[in-house]
């Protein structure tokens, strides 16, 4: 990590904010003194405390930063749509000060080089933390094993399909079987191939009037059933990533109660846009999953509040202008969500379907679990915080966002919500101007 | 939170109202669609003249920008526009050369740096021609010949003329939709314009695997005993079976599909005794229809191709006239601003 170059001595206080972390813990006007990356005091020591810097607060919450477990940051091969910078950036003015990338890279990420590659981009151009996440089969192709124990030893914290699916569940039997000889995760979006077929739209409402080629539901039902079934018989640890169905919500909450160890995230998007996104043709909403129904955007709002669903992701997947720029059919899926997540999740809270408390667990402590690791905001934790001002407004545009990708979900309207201070290890990876 | 949602009225019409694309009927008001059969109505005394000419397009270019092969949709938007006095040009543009999304924008764009004031787009996609009207060349009048599964507005146009001649109206009629609905632009059309224009009953006659998801949600009922389907109907409207369907596993013969959903002269006998026979073309004799019944007495498929000419008369003459008032109204605003 390079970063903005704080010197590691240097201290920050800050006060006046809302402490909020995902487990439950919400106490106002508390400061925080951050020292050597860590979290050196709280409250009245901090309060007392002399500091290099002191960073008001007052108006905002504090929560740790948040973990992004599936986002493409295009690098390497893809320079037209993102680099490591920029999309980083984005990710850093997000709130998000650590992000799990897609092995969908190009060379794909089934090799200690290319995992090498993505850690090296990282140290030399991200203010963030960045986890490699290792394809799960050679080439991504469905086939044969990765090598594995390999790639963990490279730095991979876990081994996915990105957004391909695994046709041949003899295949996926085995690759499950083979990460759990070494207690490794596996990541898996849901799709059974044969059944999304070439569709690019919700099979419903919206594909009956418009004449759009469907994904039914049970494209990813069918595959999150044998997923499961897999997982239960390999006793791999199942990550379940950017699901669409509320029935896939229903089908994880059982399988949980049967004892299988199993987790799962869902897009912002899902939660906040329905299969109507695309009834004006919208091609910046032409998404792999596709938005569904009403209905399946509640049960996923649901299951995040239950917590069946561990973790809220960015699915952020940036593209130059020219891919979406196309009868929608002939575009490319994905949006530039990552600068968006936390204004669509304040959105969700201000009508009442998440609390706070709730959106920050599926931004933070949820994510944070899958991988392994620790977000919280108390005594000699590590400093990745987020300050954001929930009330201020921003408009986001071609202009205004850091992505590369400039097809966000909401484009040329104000949001609420606006990330002021991002801090990664004590580090400044974003500082509102 | 609804995205930048629902109608494509802010695309089709100017703030008055007037068409000035023409890309779906979804959204348009019976007074609209009523107003383009009327017109209509008045063009097809024109092709009854010796000189079919008359002078409403005179100095416009017409661009027919077919990216899907055509003869009959391409032939009859050229007479019309010929008709209409406008200059003409035909181009079928192979689709596989501009399969990328980029080459399409390029490809309009120049077009319009030839001043052309129209495209008649034809393409494999749904939602095509909206794409082209919002972001490709917003100045030039779109007309909609026909896009992916999407819509099909003057084909459902010319049928409502022809229903409308021969039934008077559309209060308390009963109209069967026969066929590969699924794949039908044609029929997402016409159930729309059904609806609108105040049919009764609208049935679509088909087995599961050609009914689109949700299909009753367009304001339909599904049957799929043709035999229960046909019966009192006033219009059947049989629609073309592609070959391929028997590939994808959607069906597992011509022979039984024609066998439960081909119109025969005995399915024919359990609709109203004047019902009429329509079919959007080109007719697959012995697939979906018997050739007795297309060429028998209930069969109006002809008069529908006649029907075309005036439709797309119609529709062009009035985007066109919608299109210049929109042009003008901008120009006033910026002269009033002191812009232009």
């Amino acid at each position: 990590m390079s970063g903005n170059e704080q010197s590691s001595g240097a201290s920050l206080k800050i006060t006046g904010g809302r402490l909020l972390d995902g487990h439950g813990s919400d106490t106002s006007n508390r400061a925080l003194l951050i020292r050597n990356g860590r979290i050196a005091a709280t409250g009245e020591a901090a309060e007392k405390a002399d500091a290099d810097q002191t960073f008001d607060a007052k108006g905002c919450v504090i929560t740790p930063g948040f973990v992004d477990l599936y986002c493409n940051l295009r690098e390497p091969g893809n320079g037209q749509k993102g680099n490591m910078a920029s999309e980083t950036r984005a990710a850093a003015r997000g709130g998000f000060t650590t992000v799990c990338v897609s092995p969908e890279t190009s060379p794909v990420n089934d090799s200690r080089a290319v995992t090498h590659l993505i850690l090296d981009g990282a140290y030399a151009s991200s203010a963030i933390r960045v986890l490699p996440v290792g394809a799960l089969t050679r080439g991504l192709e469905g086939e044969m094993l990765s090598d594995m124990a390999g790639l963990t030893a490279a730095g991979c914290i876990a081994l996915g399909n990105g957004s391909r699916g695994v046709r041949n569940a003899r295949v996926l039997r085995r690759c499950m079987a083979y990460a759990q000889t070494f207690g490794l995760t596996v990541m898996l979006r849901p799709e059974n191939q044969s059944l999304a077929a070439d569709g690019y739209a919700h099979d419903g409402l919206v594909t009956a009037r418009l004449g759009l080629l469907g994904i039914p539901e049970v494209a990813e039902t069918a595959a999150v059933m044998e997923m499961l079934l897999l997982a239960e018989e390999t006793g791999v640890r199942l990550h379940l990533s950017q699901l669409s169905c509320g029935r896939s919500v229903e089908m994880i909450a059982d399988a949980r109660r049967r004892g299988i160890a199993v987790t799962a995230d869902v897009a912002m998007h899902q939660l906040a846009f329905t299969e109507d996104a695309l009834s004006g043709f919208d091609s910046r909403f032409h998404l792999r999953p596709p938005l569904r129904s009403e209905a399946d955007r509640k049960a996923l709002v649901a299951g995040v509040r239950d917590g069946v669903i561990d973790a809220i992701v960015s699915q952020h997947l940036p593209h130059e202008s020219a891919a979406k720029q196309a009868p929608l059919p002939d575009t490319e899926p994905g949006l530039s969500s990552i600068e968006s997540v936390l204004s669509l999740g304040l959105g969700l809270v201000q009508r009442g379907e998440l609390t706070l408390a709730e959106l920050i667990r599926g931004l933070t402590s949820g994510p944070a679990s899958v991988v392994g690791r620790i977000a919280s905001i108390g005594q000699d934790d590590i400093a990745d915080l987020c300050v954001f001002d929930p009330d201020a407004c921003w408009t986001p545009s071609s202009q205004s966002l850091i992505s590369a990708g400039h097809h966000a979900p909401v484009l040329g309207q104000s949001l609420a919500g606006v990330v002021r201070l991002t801090l990664v290890e004590g580090r400044e990876a974003w500082a509102l101007a | 939170m609804t995205a930048n949602a629902a109608s494509p009225n802010h695309l089709q019409l100017t703030r008055d109202g007037q068409l000035r694309h023409f890309l779906t009927l979804d959204g348009l008001s019976r007074a609209l669609l009523t107003d383009i059969l009327d017109t209509a109505d008045s063009f097809i005394e024109v092709g009854e003249r010796t000189i079919k000419k008359v002078p409403l397009l005179r100095g416009r270019t017409v661009v027919n920008l077919f990216f899907e092969a055509s003869t009959r949709t391409r032939s009859t938007f050229e007479l019309a526009a010929k008709r209409l006095s406008a200059d003409v040009l035909n181009l079928d543009i192979n689709t596989s050369a501009t399969s990328k999304g980029e080459s399409l924008s390029d490809t309009l764009l120049n077009l319009e740096a030839m001043a052309s004031d129209m495209f008649v787009v034809r393409h494999a996609q749904s939602g095509a021609p909206h794409f082209i009207a919002e972001s490709v060349t917003p100045g030039v009048a779109i007309i909609n010949a026909g896009d992916g599964r999407h819509a099909h507005p003057t084909q459902a146009m010319l049928d409502m003329l022809t229903i409308r001649q021969h039934k008077g109206g559309f209060e308390g009629l009963k109209v069967a939709i026969v066929g590969d609905i699924l794949h039908s632009r044609v029929a997402r059309s016409q159930i729309r314009a059904l609806n609108e224009l105040g049919a009764e009953q609208i049935r679509v006659i088909a087995p599961g695997t050609l009914l689109p998801r949700d299909v009753e949600s367009l304001g339909c009922t599904v049957e799929y005993d043709m035999a229960k389907g046909m019966k009192d109907v006033d219009v059947v409207i049989m629609l073309r079976l592609q070959k391929e369907r028997m590939e994808g596993a959607l069906l597992p013969s011509e022979r039984e599909f024609y066998r439960l959903y081909g119109l025969s002269q005995e399915k024919l006998a359990l609709a109203h005794p004047e019902c009429i026979v329509m079919h959007p073309g080109p007719i697959n004799r012995g697939v979906e229809i018997e050739s007795a019944v297309a060429d028998g007495p209930q069969s109006v498929i002809l008069n529908q191709v006649t029907n075309g000419i005036a439709i797309r008369m119609a529709v062009m003459s009035m985007a066109m006239g919608g299109q210049v008032a929109e042009r003008q109204q901008t120009l006033t605003e910026l002269n009033e601003r002191g812009l232009a």
